[in-house]
């Protein structure tokens, strides 16, 4: 039992890593432009697309990341200098119902320009296989390599945004943006920048994962609600907080689905426990986050905005 | 006004058919398949399927065939009001499909109470087939449960005693996991509900690993089927025999490819069926479509087969719906899959197989006929029909 | 920023208040002699899709009353959408086809939802909200997925409409469609009376300055969490007509996506005027029907269309009409 829990564990952990990737875009946009972006999970999505067709034409796992990461800065430069840029000082409504078209807009071109199958991209050799654990128990190889890329990210992120002069300026821009445009600091470059570096973050997570998950138009959704509940547990505009929320969730998620209905048989019967935990088991992020929420409604890093 | 995805079927030889069409009525058929959304391959296999014998055959009866293809994007209340659409606005005589038990569960009420005919292509949802049968409904594929049953017999027959059994968490999962059970009566080493929808399984497959069962049974269609196939084979589990039910097939091996390879499924045809008519439909549709028919493609083809000999037998006289009730009953055709008959609750009794994946020779993924477990099986809910005269 | 945008509609001056009330009136005409419309020219389909523009400008109606009035955006509105329908597929379940009674069960468990999930909500602001309404709203979402007695995910199919005293009345369209405008009308009324009155007041002006509010004496946690309930009962009225017209319940009803057409529909027609959502509704369901008859690629034109509307017309259809005659933008 303890095997299979640090076995799941690690998958928790591996699932929360990539949360944080796509959390740690949105969260910036989010803080630094007090911007509601629907759109993200279909850079991640985009990512994941760019990723096969690029592994396919080069035959290279290393080469389609390559293409496929400069190809997300791109395209999320393009959008941000077409619409982005445009709903900075709008309304929240107005950021949703205008992101809200841009899903269904990158979701359908997906579709027009790859179809509707699924795509596959091939497991790198080097990374294949697995290692054993214990016993029976095997952890594949590659899911440890998204772990190790996902912490990576995390300390270089951190390294950027306390010990540089962008990382100043974010930070400072997170908490009053107005005092940053006083600083004579060109803003609207600033956003570009912090923009297309989201989207390239979304698009790394969508292009990593694809070994493992297969790519289709759907993909980006349900990641960009749990990425929405990773950074409102963590705090809007915290990169900490985004790291610690996206590990809670993933954790959390993954050992509710696994041991919540083992739990369950302790206090009641087995075929009642089964049920309720099936019941509650894709409720457990929004419960954790709702409880999160009401002891601290800014999240657990975040200002309080009132 | 009326600028719907109009398919007017070939007008063959005008000088052979001019008679016929300025005589008779015409006759007018709804497709309605899933076409947008992740499970579009489904659908598209199924109206492609029916175009293609539209296209062979030329007119259905020898009438002139309008078709309307509508898109019911997965959603069941979207595809109810389009049911009524097609019902109401357009006036067609038949429906054809859906591709899902949940939309049909949606559109039958529309569609028989408005006295036109539905013919599911795919979906064979178990209320239809017993207390809840209606003499203006029709299914072409199976009733669900009985691929099920199939992999359960399969894994009876082999032995095991020990299976792993996981499916997600909604109606279809849970009919799917007690039609296994319908004809296993081995151990269970554990049974797991996922979320619909959910596209990574570690946890489940540490869950399986840490057990190791004689077999894995699983139902996962679509998207999660693509995923959980390849973390099976990547979490290293592949030694353990992977049966399932709608899970491999030919919509999702192009995504699948080696991943797949000597996987089990249950079937009720596969492209290497092994007669003339079967053969020339695989050649026909890679010709056109490019890519290998599923049971999807050929369901819809045969529904096409159907309706020709049904109007053939009246004379193309739509009005005499006693009669063309009779013909339709009679199924007087030949179906790809070689024999086929409806019980008395308008589903098809027919013989059922084990399946395996298998790469061709040009590098296509193709599911390849093992063994038959079934003869003439039909489902287990027809005995609860009265069909009303 | 959003503050200011959220500023002009609240400085309305007498002429306009009539304007708009006149629209909706003159809508309500036109929606009124849909079925002579759709007799003349032999369209029977018309009026189904009248009914469910009229059943969807309810809802939208009663988002725009916290969305437009109260600027808190829900984006779990569906989950009411969702209550409405399940009342009358588990009633009708257990024998129970009355109407009054399907109604009077959905807006009794909507308004006991709202006020929990209300309770919690409003307790946070901007963003977080937008959030945490999301996340009620998926939490119902999966509840009604797993509840299998009702056929979980894939739905349940209605055996017949509600009765009326008994009286299969609404199996006829006519009959069905004339009931929900009844409904609209009605609960248009309510609504307007509802913001004109001292409690819609409050509720704007703690839109507009939370803090003037408070200085002045009024807590605003009761009368946002008084409006959130009001909407959610209103909603789940649209939930119970919509299953009463699609004759089939499923969650499909109630997943986010629904509660972001919603909000479309509140945006397009224009914020804080009530009539706006109406014509939202309107626009909305028209557009997606008539460009599905188009393209099997639709969805890409819509979301065009969303985000040209927002880009160079803000503030939907009442912005235009507000900048055509010259008003402030």
């Amino acid at each position: 039992m303890t095997s299979l829990f640090l076995l799941q564990l690690l998958n928790g952990v591996q699932f929360g890593v990539l949360l944080f990737l796509i959390a740690a875009g949105l969260t910036l946009v989010f803080g630094i432009m007090d911007f509601v972006n629907l759109a993200h999970g279909v850079l991640y999505m985009v990512g994941a697309y760019l990723m096969a067709t690029f592994a396919m034409i080069t035959g290279s796992f290393a080469a389609g990341l390559a293409l496929a990461l400069a190809a997300t800065l791109v395209f999320g430069l393009v959008l941000e200098l077409l619409v982005f840029r445009k709903l900075y000082d709008r309304s929240h409504l107005d950021q949703v119902l205008a992101t809200f078209g841009l899903v269904m807009i990158v979701n359908e071109g997906v579709r027009i320009i790859w179809g509707t199958s699924p795509l596959t991209v091939p497991m790198p050799p080097l990374l294949a296989g697995s290692i054993p654990l214990v016993g029976p128990l095997q952890y594949p190889v590659y899911r440890l390599a998204i772990i190790a890329a996902g912490l990576v990210t995390a300390l270089g992120l951190w390294l950027v945004i306390n010990h540089t002069r962008v990382g100043m300026l974010l930070r400072a821009g997170a908490t009053n943006r107005s005092i940053v445009s006083a600083l004579g600091v060109n803003v609207s470059r600033l956003f570009t920048l912090v923009f297309a570096f989201g989207a390239m973050l979304a698009g790394f997570a969508g292009a990593i994962i694809s070994p493992i998950l297969s790519v289709d138009t759907g993909m980006g959704e349900s990641v960009l609600i749990l990425a929405f509940v990773v950074i409102v547990i963590g705090g809007i505009g915290s990169i900490r907080g985004a790291f610690l929320g996206a590990l809670l969730v993933g954790v959390v998620d993954t050992l509710g689905r696994s041991f919540g209905p083992i739990l369950l048989r302790t206090i009641m019967d087995p075929s009642a426990a089964s049920q309720t935990g099936r019941t509650l088991a894709p409720m457990v992020v929004y419960i954790l986050m709702a409880a999160i929420l009401f002891a601290r409604p800014a999240g657990l890093f975040g200002r309080n905005t009132s | 006004m009326k600028t719907k995805m109009r398919v007017l079927a070939p007008i063959l030889a005008s000088s052979l058919l001019a008679g016929a069409a300025a005589a008779a009525d015409d006759v007018k058929i709804g497709l309605m398949f899933t076409l947008s959304g992740p499970a579009a391959t489904l659908g598209e296999q199924g109206r492609d399927g029916f175009l293609l014998a539209l296209e062979q055959i030329g007119d259905l009866g020898g009438l002139p065939t309008e078709v309307v293809v509508v898109d019911d994007e997965q959603k069941p209340d979207v595809a109810a009001n389009k049911a009524r659409e097609l019902v109401a606005r357009d006036e067609v005589d038949f429906v054809v499909g859906p591709t899902f038990s949940n939309i049909a569960l949606a559109i039958h009420k529309p569609v028989t109470e408005s006295g036109a005919v539905l013919i599911s292509p795919n979906a064979g949802p178990s209320p239809f087939a017993g207390a809840e049968c209606h003499p203006n409904f029709y299914v072409t594929s199976y009733q669900n449960d009985q691929m099920h049953e199939v992999m359960g017999a399969h894994a009876k027959e082999q032995g095991y005693d020990n299976v792993f059994l996981m499916a997600p968490n909604y109606q279809a999962g849970k009919d799917s996991l007690s039609g296994f059970k319908h004809s296993y009566d081995g151990g269970i080493a554990g049974e797991i509900y996922t979320q619909l929808g959910q596209l990574d399984f570690s946890a489940e497959l540490a869950q399986i690993a840490a057990m190791q069962p004689d077999a894995l049974f699983t139902f996962m269609p679509g998207g999660m089927g693509v995923n959980l196939v390849k973390q099976y084979r990547q979490a290293g589990l592949a030694s353990i025999p992977f049966l399932s039910a709608f899970t491999v097939d030919e919509s999702t091996l192009p995504a699948q490819q080696d991943a797949a390879l000597g996987f089990f499924s249950g079937a009720n045809w596969a492209p290497d069926m092994d007669n003339e008519q079967s053969r020339a439909f695989v050649t026909a549709y890679e010709e056109k479509y490019g890519t290998v028919p599923g049971s999807y493609a050929m369901h819809g083809f045969d529904t096409a087969l159907l309706l020709d000999a049904a109007l053939r037998a009246v004379d193309g006289d739509l009005d005499d719906k006693e009669g063309l009730r009779k013909a339709l009953e009679a199924a007087d055709f030949q179906s790809l899959r070689g024999e086929f008959a409806f019980g008395p609750n308008h589903y098809p009794i027919q013989d059922f197989y084990l399946a395996e994946v298998v790469k061709r020779d040009d590098g296509k993924f193709q599911t390849s006929i093992v063994r038959k477990i079934f003869d003439d099986y039909q489902d287990n809910y027809a005995e609860d029909c009265e069909m009303p005269e | 920023m959003s503050a200011n945008t959220a500023t002009a509609p609240a400085k309305a001056l007498p002429p306009r208040v009539a304007l708009r009330t006149w629209v909706a009136i003159a809508l309500f005409a036109g929606f009124a002699l849909v079925p002579v419309l759709a007799g003349l020219i032999d369209d029977p389909f018309l009026l189904v899709t009248a009914t469910r523009i009229v059943v969807f400008a309810i809802a939208a109606m009663a988002l725009d009353l916290i969305l437009g009035y109260g600027a808190m955006v829900s984006f779990g509105h569906a989950a009411y959408l969702g209550i409405g329908a399940y009342a009358v597929a588990i009633l009708s379940a257990y024998g129970i086809t009355d109407l009054g009674l399907h109604l009077l069960a959905a807006v009794m468990v909507s308004a006991v939802f709202a006020a929990i999930t209300g309770g919690i909500s409003l307790r946070t602001r901007g963003v977080y909200f937008i959030m945490i309404t999301l996340a009620f709203g998926q939490m119902a979402y999966f509840f009604f997925v797993s509840l299998s007695a009702f056929g979980g995910d894939d739905g349940m199919t209605l055996g017949r409409r509600s009765t009326v005293f008994g009286q299969p009345l609404l199996e006829d369209n006519l009959v069905l469609f004339y009931v929900a405008l009844g409904f609209l009308v009605a609960l248009y009324a309510f609504s307007a009376a509802l913001v004109r009155s001292r409690f819609g007041r409050v509720l704007t002006g703690t839109r507009e300055n939370r803090i003037r509010m408070q200085a002045i004496g009024f807590a605003p946690f009761p009368y946002q969490l008084t409006a959130f309930v009001i909407s959610g009962c209103m909603t789940s009225v649209a939930g119970v007509l919509l299953a009463n017209q699609s004759e089939f319940v499923s969650p499909a009803f109630m997943n986010w996506h629904r509660s972001g057409e919603l909000i479309v529909m509140v945006v397009l027609g224009g914020i804080g005027n009530l009539t706006g959502a109406i014509g939202g509704a309107m626009i909305a369901l028209l557009l997606e029907d008539w460009l599905s008859l188009l393209t099997r690629h639709w969805r890409l034109f819509f979301g065009l269309f969303l985000v040209l509307v927002v880009l160079y017309a803000p503030g939907g259809v009442t912005g235009l009409i507000r900048r055509i005659r010259g008003g402030p933008p």
